[in-house]
């Protein structure tokens, strides 16, 4: 923290410190000053051409076409009742996959931080695995494991519980990655001396673990949140998209699109797109907030 | 203590045999059932061929474009300073948050009969939608922010003392670029480019929405798996799929052995 702001005084002094220096001669130094404006300045156009045609425009479709039949269609398009029950299902299966990912994720990291077993850097590797692997294939494998041929006997083909396990496989290294660093990065003295003063495992863990990893585990889970509500590779073989029962909003956009109405799909999907800009904004939010937590 | 150890350690286990290598073993177990042989039939029909190499031409494209871009964006982000700079994070982290069929969508919107861009694309023949192209755009979308994660956090850690110190030395903006600053960040893009190309070879939503799913035309790899399974061949889906995890596995070695030398101790 301290060095880039550092760094960044620096940078904003340059002008400044280049005109008190008058070591290299003045003609160079305006041509150098020029030529790396027009860097800048063609840098910065590069980047809002490339974020303009590849992002903003269609996102800015979608919002248009969404609202071009005027406000009470768009709201009848949202509330539609299968909408309503996707978007309801959509939710809380992504609550369920962050919230328990939230705590194997943590126990995950802690493992790996905490613990030293033979193969560690493997099992380290393959948590990553679903950040890898098409989602489709994801949802395969799932299938194959929970579904109607598992060998272990159970099956939960097109029921929510396979929604959940899909989203489970695919959000798992979300919080196991936001703690992981901030473990490595603990003092362990801490503890020893809450431990050497009598505190039991559970008071060390709540009082002086927790609080530094709380922001970790906050930003990973509202990031698995993100990841899981728009999943649609992993869901769409496993779920069977029965309205009402295991239709999820992504499905539901993706058919509705397909039957030939693309209005109503724009509709609920500036309902997903909102949902993400309020992800994004909350983890701006955490992170800000720990970095002052940090500095203070 | 030491008991409890274990036991983290067993439920950290048994959490990722039930989720992670329960379900992912089952490739093999499935390709053994349905047969190899059918396997590597349904891999070698030329549908099949066909989609792999429609995946491979999008990456090909998509990948180069969004590690360019990545880079010149950090730099931009982390060096200058610039009016909507707030919002150019946020388009880039936009992707990260979105539902790939949102992407799709909004694609399919803007290039279709109706769409601002769609209705000059028709008149001037040119296919947007249902060809590569709109496949690309989707793909690049979804992709945009990996290389940028990487390369932004990497930039801010080593700070500028190095540059300026080119620069005071006589080096033009290009010189310090390709002597001092891609150097340093160089397996953060490593790292980024592993990560865009794992996903630019896994895309299904957003691509599945614009492509039309044509098979021997616009099916990519993944599209394949869908509809081989769609089909009930499942030798197929499981073949093609044994190929697609055998490259996420590749990906994560690179992973693995770029990432150390970071210095993340």
């Amino acid at each position: 923290m301290g060095g880039s702001s550092r760094s960044k005084r620096l940078s904003e002094d340059r002008p400044l410190a280049s005109t008190g220096l008058a070591l290299r001669p003045r003609r160079s130094r305006s041509v150098l000053h020029s030529s790396e404006r027009a860097a800048t300045a063609l840098s910065l156009g590069f980047v809002t051409a490339f974020l303009t045609v590849i992002v903003a425009l269609p996102i800015a479709a979608l919002i248009w076409a969404s609202k071009k039949r005027g406000g009470s269609d768009f709201w009848q398009a949202v509330s539609n009742p299968e909408a309503v029950a996707a978007l309801k299902l959509t939710i809380s299966v992504a609550v369920i996959a962050a919230l328990v990912n939230a705590v194997f994720g943590t126990i995950i990291a802690w493992v790996l931080v905490r613990d030293e077993f033979r193969g560690k850097s493997i099992v380290n590797a393959l948590i990553d695995l679903p950040f890898a692997l098409p989602t489709i294939v994801a949802g395969l494998v799932v299938l194959a494991f929970y579904g109607t041929s598992s060998p272990l006997g159970i099956n939960v083909a097109f029921t929510r519980t396979a929604i959940v396990l899909a989203l489970l496989f695919v959000t798992l290294p979300f919080v196991v990655r936001t703690v992981q660093p901030v473990l490595i990065e603990l003092d362990k003295d801490m503890e020893e001396a809450a431990r050497s003063l009598g505190a039991d495992e559970f008071t060390v863990f709540r009082r002086i673990v927790l609080p530094s990893i709380l922001p970790g585990i906050l930003s990973g889970v509202t990031m698995a949140f993100a990841r899981a509500i728009g999943e649609i590779g992993a869901i769409v073989l496993i779920s069977g998209n029965l309205p009402y029962k295991t239709e999820v909003s992504s499905v539901y956009i993706f058919l509705r699109n397909q039957g030939g109405d693309p209005a109503g799909a724009s509709a609920v999907a500036v309902v997903l797109l909102s949902i993400s800009f309020a992800v994004l904004l909350a983890v701006g939010g955490v992170r800000r907030f720990a970095t002052r937590y940090e500095r203070a | 203590m030491l008991r409890r150890k274990l036991t983290l350690r067993a439920v950290a286990f048994m959490y990722l045999l039930m989720i992670l290598v329960g379900p992912l073993s089952m490739i093999f177990w499935r390709i053994g059932k349905d047969g190899v042989t059918n396997a590597w039939e349904a891999l070698i029909a030329h549908d099949t061929i066909h989609a792999f190499q429609v995946t491979l031409t999008i990456a090909i494209i998509a990948v180069p474009l969004n590690t360019i871009f990545g880079i010149v964006v950090s730099l931009a982000i982390v060096r200058k300073k610039f009016p909507g700079k707030g919002l150019v994070n946020a388009f880039v982290d936009l992707p990260l948050a979105l539902s790939p069929v949102v992407v799709g969508l909004a694609l399919f919107l803007l290039y279709g009969r109706t769409g601002w861009f769609g209705s000059w694309f028709i008149a001037h023949h040119i296919q947007i939608l249902f060809a590569l192209p709109a496949m690309v755009l989707a793909t690049i979308f979804v992709s945009v922010p990996f290389v940028a994660r990487e390369v932004v956090p990497t930039l801010r850690e080593i700070g500028d003392d190095q540059e300026q110190a080119a620069r005071t030395l006589g080096a033009t903006g290009w010189q310090t670029f390709w002597r001092i600053t891609l150097p340093s960040i160089r397996w953060a893009v490593v790292y980024g480019v592993v990560l865009t190309t794992a996903r630019c070879l896994g895309e299904f939503g957003a691509v599945a929405v614009v492509s039309g799913s044509i098979q021997g035309k616009t099916e990519t790899a993944t599209l394949r798996v869908d509809e081989e399974y769609q089909n009930l061949n499942y030798a197929g889906a499981y073949g093609i799929s044994l190929v697609l995890a055998a490259i996420a596995i590749l990906v994560l070695i690179t992973m693995t052995v770029s990432r150390p030398k970071e210095g993340t101790s």
